[in-house]
C-alpha cells in the first residue's frame, strides 16, 4: 500500500515524520505542499488537515495529520521493520510515553518559538524579537536542566535505546544548534552528548538531505 | 493494588486521569497536593515529577506523570474492559492519537492561557491581560469551527465511539464554560453543543464532578 507524505522541506513537523519514515526504512512518495503559494490553505489540502498545517499522511484509505500521531502509527504498525522506535513491554512503553508528552508539552512550545524567531523569521526577511528569544531561552533552560538529570540516569530519554521520545526532538534541535541557542545544549554535558548522538544518526542525515 | 493519584481535585490534568480511571473502574486513592502552599515545588514532590506539576500516578513501584501518557497506558492496559476508548485497530488508535494531539496543541494551548489569565492570575493578586484573552478566544473559535465541521461527519472526534480524544477535552471545556464564563463558544455551535452534552453527562465524568463539588 503506497504511502504519501504531504509537506514542506523546511517544515519542522514535516521533518519529524520524515525522520520516522527513514528510521523505519519505509518507502514513500513525498508530495511538496507549496506554502509560499498558500497551498496549505487550499480546500484540497484542508480536506487532509482542517488546520491547514503540514504534514499530512496517506496510506490507502487511512488519512492522518499531526506529526506525532503519524510517527506513533508508523512505529506501532511497522514495529518489525527498521529501527525499534517503541518498546513492547507495557510499563516501559508507558515511561516512553511520558517523555513523548514531555517533548510535546514542554520542549516543543519553547523550542518552536525560538526556531520561529531565530530561523524562520530570517528566511522570510522578518525581524527577530529578542525579548521573545530571551523569555523562551529561560523556559528551555528549565526543561534542559530536567533533561540533564534524566540523561545522567538513562542513556536516552525514553529508556536505554533510541525511541520516538528522542526522535521527536530532532527537527527543532537541528535548527537550534545552528543558532546562539546552541550554548544552552553545550552547557549541559549529558544533553550535549545525547544531542550529538541523535543528530548524527544515519536515518536523520538521510531525512534532512533527501 | 490501589493506584495513588497525587493532585488536587481542581486540577484539570488530574481530572483527566480520574475520568479515565472511572471509565475503566480503576481503584484509586486521591492524594491532595496543596498548590497554594507550593507543595508541588518542594524537593519531595520534585522527586516524583521533575517539572513540579500535577498529577503523578503511583501504581505499586510504577510511577508515571503527564496526564495524556497516563490515560494512554491505562486505556491500553484495560482495553479488555472498554475496547473502544483507544481504538480496536492500529488505524483507529492512530485517529484517536491524532485528535489527542489536536486537543493537546490546538485546544489546550488556548484554554490554558484563558484559565491562567482569567482565574489564576487574579487569585494571585495580578492583572488579567484582556488582550491576550481576546486573542486566545479568537483562535479557540477557529478551532471550534473545525470541531463543528468534524462533528457534523462523525459522532465523536475520532469516529463513532467515545474515545480518549473526547475524554481529554472534559476538564478544560468545563472550566471554559463555567468559571471562565465562555459557554457561548460551545452553545453557539450545534454539533459541538450536542457533543458536549453527550460527553459531559457520562457517568464517569459525573463521578469526577461529585469529587470536585464535594472535595477541596
Amino acid at each position: 500500500m503506497a504511502i504519501k507524505l504531504y509537506g514542506a522541506p523546511a517544515s519542522n513537523a514535516t521533518l519529524r515524520a520524515k525522520a520516522c519514515l527513514a528510521e523505519k526504512g519505509i518507502e514513500y512518495e513525498f508530495v511538496h505542499v507549496d506554502m509560499s503559494k498558500q497551498e496549505h490553505k487550499s480546500p484540497e489540502f484542508l480536506s487532509r488537515n482542517p488546520f491547514g498545517q503540514v504534514p499530512a499522511f496517506e496510506e490507502g484509505d487511512l488519512k492522518l495529520f499531526e506529526s506525532r500521531a503519524i510517527t506513533q502509527y508508523l512505529a506501532h504498525t511497522y514495529a518489525d521493520k527498521g529501527s525499534d522506535l517503541i518498546i513492547k513491554d507495557p510499563k516501559k512503553m508507558a515511561i516512553l510515553a511520558v517523555w513523548i508528552e514531555v517533548e510535546s508539552q514542554k520542549f516543543e512550545p519553547a523550542s518552536s518559538k525560538l526556531v520561529w524567531e531565530l530561523v524562520y523569521k530570517a528566511m522570510f526577511g522578518m525581524t527577530t524579537d529578542e525579548a521573545v528569544v530571551e523569555g523562551n531561552e529561560k523556559k528551555l533552560e528549565q526543561v534542559l536542566d530536567v533533561y540533564e538529570s534524566r540523561l545522567s540516569q538513562s542513556k536516552y530519554l525514553g529508556g536505554e535505546s533510541f525511541t520516538l521520545a528522542d526522535l521527536h526532538h530532532l527537527p527543532n534541535m537541528k535548527y537550534l544548534v545552528g543558532t546562539k541557542t546552541k550554548r544552552l545544549f553545550d552547557a549541559r554535558p549529558h544533553v550535549s552528548a545525547w544531542a550529538a548522538d541523535i543528530l548524527s544518526r544515519p536515518a536523520w542525515v538521510k531525512a534532512t538531505t533527501a | 493494588m490501589v493506584a495513588k493519584v497525587y493532585g488536587p481535585i481542581r486540577s484539570a490534568c488530574s481530572q483527566r486521569v480520574l475520568a479515565c480511571f472511572f471509565e475503566f473502574g480503576v481503584d484509586f486513592e486521591l492524594i491532595h497536593v496543596d498548590l497554594d502552599s507550593q507543595e508541588h515545588k518542594q524537593p519531595d514532590f520534585l522527586q516524583k515529577q521533575p517539572f513540579g506539576q500535577v498529577p503523578v500516578v503511583e501504581d505499586g513501584d510504577f510511577r508515571l506523570f503527564e496526564s495524556r501518557a497516563i490515560i494512554r497506558y491505562y486505556a491500553t492496559k484495560y482495553s479488555g474492559k472498554n475496547r473502544n476508548l483507544y481504538g480496536t485497530t492500529l488505524e483507529e488508535k492512530a485517529i484517536v492519537d491524532q485528535w489527542l494531539e489536536v486537543e493537546a496543541h490546538h485546544f489546550n494551548d488556548m484554554v490554558y492561557n484563558i484559565v491562567v489569565q482569567k482565574l489564576i492570575i487574579p487569585k494571585m493578586g495580578g492583572k488579567t491581560d484582556f488582550d491576550l484573552v481576546q486573542s486566545c478566544v479568537k483562535k479557540l473559535e477557529q478551532v471550534l469551527d473545525i470541531y463543528e465541521q468534524r462533528l457534523s461527519k462523525t459522532r465523536y472526534l475520532a469516529g463513532e465511539w467515545f474515545t480518549l480524544a473526547d475524554l481529554s477535552h472534559l476538564p478544560g471545556t468545563r472550566y471554559l464554560m463555567n468559571e471562565c464564563g465562555l459557554d457561548h463558544l460551545v452553545r453557539e455551535r450545534k454539533k459541538v453543543n450536542m457533543w458536549w452534552d453527550d460527553i459531559s453527562t457520562r457517568p464517569a465524568w459525573e463521578k469526577v464532578m461529585e469529587l470536585f463539588n464535594g472535595g477541596k
